[in-house]
């Protein structure tokens, strides 16, 4: 009897819990789909009278938002190689090469995780913008050339690879850059899957910086496209939703194909500290 | 910006049409924060060849030496004459005896009321002086019940609390806008006259945001009066339902002792110095002054034409709505040429939040401004007083 | 090539773009800090003074900065244990053998982490209007009067942790999770053995076998409750009457609303500081009760 209860207790409120952290997307989705007007009555309806796709032809037709998904796919996907480029290079060498002072700055690296990144945004705007590069892509890709934690993430997987192996492939004759290309790079493919996926979401959801460096519509990225709509179309709830949907779409999507490896990162970079 | 945007983009299609060559794209940015993303886009160096810009933000675009000055090109213009414009609005884009801007709307605060709910309350005409407007509300009040109000003065806007201090015919700041006049006794007046209505509950004490639709409650009658600018002319002709289309009215703003004055607002078309095209920038200055242009322009947004002759078109010079204004154009004064300003009537904001709010007593107000304004016009003061030793 | 040459081109380029990116501005900040770096002086570096400690000083005498620190103190201070809570419970949950569909559930309350938060920002936003939010119906259909969350002033910054909290606890879920999964099954059977309730169980032997990971979430968890700024930026705008403006949220606003990046710097290495201490303070704490 008490383990029925038990049971039944465990389950009935993980149900519960699940339902309530998956109702604000499902109103999002829902709310998407009504006509204008239709969200804001008394009761609050759950679902739309007649499903319409409405709201995403005035998003794409007369609000221009294509050119949105274009930045932030352009964005994001720059993010990722750029990541991966510098990243596993360095994580590699801070894990499997000598050389001096190899130890005293990986040490000093991850030190500079406790100043916030926001330090530094008015001098990088001062900066970029003496550069030319204020309200460009290659402006708002600048934080995602290189991190820390990205380092710190191929530098414990490239732990893992036997050095018997690398001296074999000296032994053979081959130089440093075809053995990281040829040798180690296909034994880092897990490493290098979950830090494309970190990579593409943190820079799709990126919020501060591309709204801090991106001051003209053209070029903005989707979530500061939406909170600046937002602002004008404080009334349409219908027309947010669609936006808030299509913001979130391909993260989501992203996010279900990936998991595996997104978890991987998500518990391998938090050990940090 | 706002709903101008919108109405932009279909004006410049005959703009494109007349000129095959050239191609206008309209950046609409949300009124709240269209300062906010110019002086970002200054800073980024992202701004447009030509921005409408507020009359208040043009001395901070001249500062930075962001904007050109436009003298020699209104000498040279067949289309562009000043003298068709009004005299106080042209004069708030001069700047050290330069011209910066073509007006292109005017924008001034007036009294929109309910006629309807005035005649319960007992009477016929709007108010023309503070005493009375008061007493209107007063009795407006009683009438609604403690749910509704006389008036509403959004807490997240300072333009009404200004106007009334422009009424009182001081300058908002002193000694050439070194510093802040908020210890100034008309300034105590209309702080006494703007807060007695929060006080005596005859204005809610809520900001644009909780009333989420100003036009579902006007319509309402959450409150009978409102001040503000003539885009909403056009936003109550569409939004209110017919039968209440007889029901609303404009008035000049009521002064402390007959008819008062009230800001001059409104924005002007400035070009930037960035530009590469400044002369195709000119060509649409020059064709959006136009009074055929600024006439299409009022009906498709409901903005007041800058130019003169523009009010001549029988829907303006018909509309009953449009009077007010024409008549309040002729009692405005500028508020302070300098780009400070902005930040101060921030603050100014702010505080009468707190203090409607209950946070910091009346009596500090003054007190707190000044120091608020002479601290921001800090920098303003070094940089006049180094440019005098030069 | 050899190899000691090749690994300083395999890290140059990282370390040359931290550098370059990184620690340079935070210098660059500093010096910024002690000057009245403005508009003007984007426009001419001749109009920059060096004024030292100036900014901080008159930041000292600013209410909307105190406003500031204690806004966000107080959704630290009760938002984080909050949130870590919420994240154990949930992991607990996930963790007991009497749980079904575990990868569907644990899919379910982590993907609001994963979200765009500029997206569910203004989902929430319209969530908890007053007339028409569904939370007010939900609400009143239990009883409750509405509440006017993010108008009230009292509400604002309560609603922005619900938000907050929802979106951010599956993150610690899983980790913590992961530290359950790691405490040995024969621990709980021989307290089970001992005759100990579930309570004492988490007492005795759930909890101080996470001490260090808890620790480790909750610190994470502040650093990112310090830095809240989309939140207030995208629903409240800092209000009502400042009640969300947070120090993060100053800092956007004096540096790039108003483009006093002198004083923008100033509140940003302010934030650091309290960052930096509440870190050390919470380090100290549990080595004194012995949990880390």
């Amino acid at each position: 009897m008490r383990a029925r209860l038990g049971f039944l207790g465990v389950n009935a409120a993980l149900a519960l819990l699940a339902a309530l952290t998956l109702f604000p997307l499902a109103w999002m989705i829902s709310a998407s789909l009504m006509a204008p007007g239709e969200a804001n009555n008394y009761p609050p309806p759950l679902l739309p009278t007649s499903a319409t796709l409405e709201n995403y032809r005035v998003l794409f037709a007369e609000h221009g938002l294509v050119r949105q998904v274009f930045n932030s796919l352009l964005i994001s996907l720059f993010a990722t190689l750029l990541s991966l480029a510098f990243n596993l290079s360095a994580g590699y060498a801070f894990a499997k090469l000598r050389f001096w002072g190899r130890e005293r700055i990986f040490r000093l690296l991850l030190g500079a995780l406790v100043i916030p990144a926001q330090i530094t945004m008015m001098p990088l705007f001062f900066m970029l913008k003496r550069m030319g590069l204020v309200n460009t892509t290659p402006g708002v890709l600048v934080p995602w050339l290189a991190s820390v934690v990205g380092i710190y993430l191929v530098r414990e997987y490239a732990r893992s690879i036997p050095d018997e192996l690398l001296e074999a492939a000296r032994m053979d004759g081959a130089g440093e850059g075809r053995i990281f290309l040829k040798v180690v790079l296909p034994l880092l493919k897990p490493i290098m899957v979950t830090l494309a996926v970190l990579a593409f979401m943190l820079s799709w959801n990126d919020f501060m910086w591309p709204l801090v460096v991106l001051t003209d519509r053209e070029m903005q990225t989707l979530p500061v496209a939406l909170a600046t709509l937002s602002r004008e179309h404080v009334q349409d709830v219908e027309l947010m939703m669609a936006g808030a949907v299509i913001t979130v779409l391909p993260v989501l999507l992203i996010f279900f194909a990936l998991q595996r490896y997104y978890m991987q990162g998500l518990l391998a970079g938090s050990v940090k500290g | 910006m706002g709903r101008e945007g919108e109405v932009a983009s279909e004006l410049l299609g005959a703009f494109e049409r007349e000129n095959p060559g050239l191609r206008v794209r309209v950046e609409q940015l949300p009124f709240t924060a269209a300062h906010e993303k110019l002086l970002t886009a200054y800073a980024g160096d992202a701004t447009p060849d030509i921005a409408q810009m507020g009359n208040t933000w043009l001395p901070e675009f001249v500062a930075l030496d962001a904007v050109v000055p436009l003298d020699d090109r209104l000498r040279a213009s067949a289309q562009v004459d000043l003298a068709d414009f009004d005299p106080g609005i042209v004069a708030t884009n001069v700047i050290e005896g330069r011209q910066y801007g073509v007006p292109w709307y005017v924008d001034t605060r007036v009294l929109f009321y309910r006629r309807d709910l005035l005649a319960q309350a007992g009477f016929d005409a709007p108010p023309r002086d503070w005493d009375e407007w008061l007493r209107m509300q007063v009795a407006v009040k009683q009438r609604v019940g403690p749910d509704r109000y006389a008036v509403l003065l959004p807490l997240n806007e300072y333009e009404q609390l200004v106007a009334l201090w422009l009424q009182q015919g001081e300058p908002l700041l002193r000694d050439g806008n070194r510093f802040g006049n908020f210890r100034s006794a008309g300034f105590a007046h209309a702080l006494e006259f703007y807060l007695s209505m929060f006080e005596r509950h005859l204005a809610p004490p809520v900001t644009n945001n909780d009333v989420a639709n100003v036009w579902n409650e006007f319509a309402r009658g959450y409150f009978s009066f409102f001040i503000t600018g003539p885009w909403q002319i056009g936003e109550l002709k569409r939004r209110l339902p017919p039968e209440l289309q007889s029901s609303w009215m404009t008035a000049p703003l009521p002064g402390p002792h007959g008819p008062g004055a009230s800001s001059a607002g409104g924005c002007s078309l400035a070009i930037f110095r960035r530009s590469t095209r400044m002369d195709a920038a000119w060509k649409l200055v020059e064709f959006l002054s136009r009074p055929a242009v600024q006439q299409e322009f009022y009906r498709l947004s409901g903005n007041l034409p800058a130019r003169r002759s523009a009010w001549a078109a029988p829907a303006l010079a018909h509309d009953p709505y449009a009077r007010a204004f024409r008549d309040q154009l002729d009692r405005v004064r500028p508020i302070p040429q300098v780009p400070e300003w902005e930040r101060i009537a921030t603050e100014l904001r702010l505080v009468m939040e707190m203090v409607v709010r209950g946070d910091i007593p009346k009596a500090r107000v003054a007190q707190e401004m000044d120091a608020r304004a002479d601290l921001i016009l800090e920098k303003r003061r070094w940089m006049l007083e180094r440019r005098a030793h030069r | 090539m050899k190899p000691r040459q090749a690994a300083w081109l395999f890290v140059a380029p990282a370390l040359l773009a931290i550098a370059v990116f990184f620690v340079v501005p935070v210098a660059a900040a500093l010096v910024m800090s002690g000057t009245d770096f403005d508009i003007y002086a984007l426009a001419d570096l001749r109009n920059v003074r060096f004024i030292w400690l100036d900014n901080y000083l008159q930041l000292l005498q600013r209410p909307l900065f105190w406003q500031a620190l204690l806004n966000t103190l107080f959704f630290v201070v009760v938002g984080v244990p909050l949130s870590v809570a919420v994240s154990l419970v949930a992991a607990l949950l996930l963790n007991s053998p009497l749980a079904l569909f575990k990868g569907f559930h644990r899919t379910a309350l982590f993907v609001p982490v994963v979200a765009t938060l500029a997206a569910v920002a203004v989902t929430w936003r319209f969530l908890l209007h007053t007339r028409y939010g569904l939370l007010n119906y939900g609400l009143s259909s239990l009883g409750f009067s509405p509440i006017d969350w993010l108008g009230n002033p009292r509400w604002a910054m309560p609603a922005i942790m619900l938000l907050s909290v929802w979106k951010n606890f599956g993150y610690n879920m899983i980790i913590l999770l992961a530290g359950l999964q790691a405490i040995p099954g024969e621990q709980y059977e021989a307290a089970r053995l001992d005759g100990a309730g579930p309570l004492a169980v988490l007492r005795h032997i759930t909890i101080p076998a996470l001490g260090p990971m808890l620790l480790m979430v909750s610190i994470l968890t502040m650093a990112a409750h310090f830095q809240l700024f989309a939140e207030p930026y995208m629903m409240t705008q800092g209000g009502p009457a400042q009640r969300t403006v947070t120090v993060l949220y100053l800092m956007y606003e004096e540096g790039f609303k108003w483009w006093s990046l002198g004083t923008g710097s100033a509140v940003a290495f302010v934030l650091f500081l309290f960052m930096f201490g509440f870190t050390v303070l919470q380090v100290t704490v549990s080595r004194r009760w012995g949990t880390a």
